[in-house]
């Protein structure tokens, strides 16, 4: 008697548990075929080939639903201008301006470059650091997010932020910034700045593959960060970047 | 248990009841707070799922070339590299609803200069023009086929640039005679047509060759020269290209 309810007790738990089981696998498994153990994200930048066309920034902004003015970015290119006398002009380039309106007379530019930015996705990132309520963290494949429920819009982190890569989004009223398009990478497709980039003057890949565009990169090229004084090191790199860019 | 109580000093007892509560509004809030803010990781968790929900607007140029044969035509030319969303904009909607969503296709000066222009922080050997001095106000696509962009061949025939005028001049007694009888083009014109002019009748003697009294061809009008029109060259008050050269 005894040995028979322990049985069909015992086959009963075993049923359920087999069918709870495959309930829970089915809610909560992340996209099956996506281990973000298995990356880890980083960006090359060949200041040599950006033509300062804009088309990254407006690509960016149709992606993700940036604001369209003129001052919210998520990744933005700088125009370098370094006169003969030494003085240096940092301009953000508005692709819906005509750049030959401009102020510089040719004799006096020694040299003269376009400098694409975006978020550096640190290694150690300020903004993770000083953000009081922990709505921005560092994901396991590397990348910047911020928790748009979490966060509680204080600006901390756009502060902290050495590089200028955050800004509050007027609509949500929280920080933004870039996410390296992580709605695409995690698809196996490229973010939408270097999907568009007419020069490929962008490359992404993984920091760890040496088989890849962005392998070849770091191999053929003089690397170098913004702000290596920082020790924030940054996952984007620039090849031929010019000593006066901050 | 009441006498045990009252046996406790008061101040202490004042401190066991401020502890008691304490501890009780720190059970409560524990209790009532939601679970994603006790355990970070659950936040983590559903903030990388919401970005990876977040939809994609750029297909990415394999999704192009599925469909459009064309699209390989690009493999050769200098735009070769240029992913067809550059310049034909985010194109998810279209690739899954091709026949309801067109995307963009830019047919103005200004959409090409936004690459083209020239800027001397553009990287030198980059193809630039300044467009006040590049055939103005003339669509860029008459010229360059951009899935193929490589500089136009030097006409062979003057009708290749000056279409109009040898549509008319079709219909007027002039169709019989060659541009170069009364034109004479430099090898150089063909090449940069604006810095190189080719010549027009100066003298009014060039007409009379045909059209003065007694000398030329038969079949010509013949006017007097002396007294005909005789400050002025013909070709002002004569359009010799028009069906009635009036």
């Amino acid at each position: 008697m005894e040995r028979r309810r322990f049985l069909s007790k015992f086959i009963s738990i075993a049923a359920s548990g087999t069918v709870l089981s495959g309930f829970f696998k089915r809610t909560f498994a992340r996209s099956p075929d996506y281990d973000p153990k298995g990356h880890y994200y980083g960006m090359g930048i060949q200041i040599d080939k950006c033509i300062g066309c804009g088309k990254c920034v407006e690509a960016c902004k149709a992606e993700n639903d940036v604001p369209k003015e003129p001052f919210f970015f998520r990744t933005w290119i700088e125009r370098y201008v370094i006169k003969r006398d030494g003085e240096v002009t940092v301009q953000n380039i508005d692709p819906r301006i005509e750049q030959s309106k401009e102020v510089f007379s040719e004799g006096d530019i020694l040299r003269s470059f376009f400098v694409p930015k975006l978020c550096n996705q640190c290694e150690k990132p300020p903004c993770v650091q000083v953000c009081p309520v922990g709505a921005t963290f560092k994901t396991e494949d590397g990348v910047i997010l911020v928790d748009d429920d979490r966060c509680i819009g204080c600006r901390y982190c756009i502060q902290a932020c050495p590089y200028g890569a955050r800004y509050l989004h007027p609509e949500k009223e929280t920080a933004d910034k870039c996410t390296f398009c992580y709605h695409r990478i995690t698809k196996g497709m490229l973010p939408a700045c270097v999907e568009v980039c007419p020069t490929q003057a962008r490359i992404f890949g993984d920091v760890k593959s040496n088989a890849s565009p962005l392998g070849r990169f770091k191999r053929m090229n003089k690397l170098h960060v913004l702000k290596p004084s920082l020790n924030t090191e940054p996952k984007v790199s620039y090849s031929g970047l010019d000593g006066e860019v901050r | 248990m009441i006498r045990l109580i009252h046996r406790i000093p008061d101040a202490l007892r004042r401190v066991l009841v401020l502890f008691v509560v304490v501890i009780g509004i720190a059970l409560l809030v524990r209790m009532l707070l939601p679970a994603e803010l006790k355990d970070s990781g659950i936040h983590v968790k559903t903030t990388i799922e919401h970005e990876m929900a977040k939809p994609v607007k750029y297909a990415g140029s394999d999704a192009c070339t599925d469909c459009h044969e064309e699209a390989k035509l690009k493999k050769e030319g200098y735009h070769k590299n240029l992913s067809c969303e550059t310049c034909h904009g985010a194109a998810k909607d279209h690739a899954e609803n091709p026949t309801e969503t067109k995307p963009t296709l830019p047919r103005m000066r200004e959409f090409c200069s936004g690459c083209h222009i020239y800027n001397p922080s553009r990287p030198s050997g980059f193809p630039q023009i300044v467009p006040a001095a590049h055939n103005p106000l003339k669509p860029c696509v008459e010229c360059h086929n951009p899935h193929d962009p490589r500089p136009p061949k030097t006409p062979a025939e003057c009708s290749a640039c000056h279409a109009g005028i040898a549509r008319t001049k079709a219909l007027s007694p002039h169709v019989q005679l060659e541009c170069t009888v009364c034109h004479s083009a430099p090898q150089g014109h063909k090449l940069s047509p604006r810095v190189v002019r080719a010549s027009i009748p100066a003298e009014r003697a060039f007409c009379g060759k045909c059209h003065a009294k007694d000398v030329g061809a038969k079949d010509a009008p013949k006017v007097d020269m002396l007294t005909h029109g005789e400050k002025y060259l013909c070709w002002q008050c004569h359009y010799p290209h028009m069906p009635e050269v009036q």
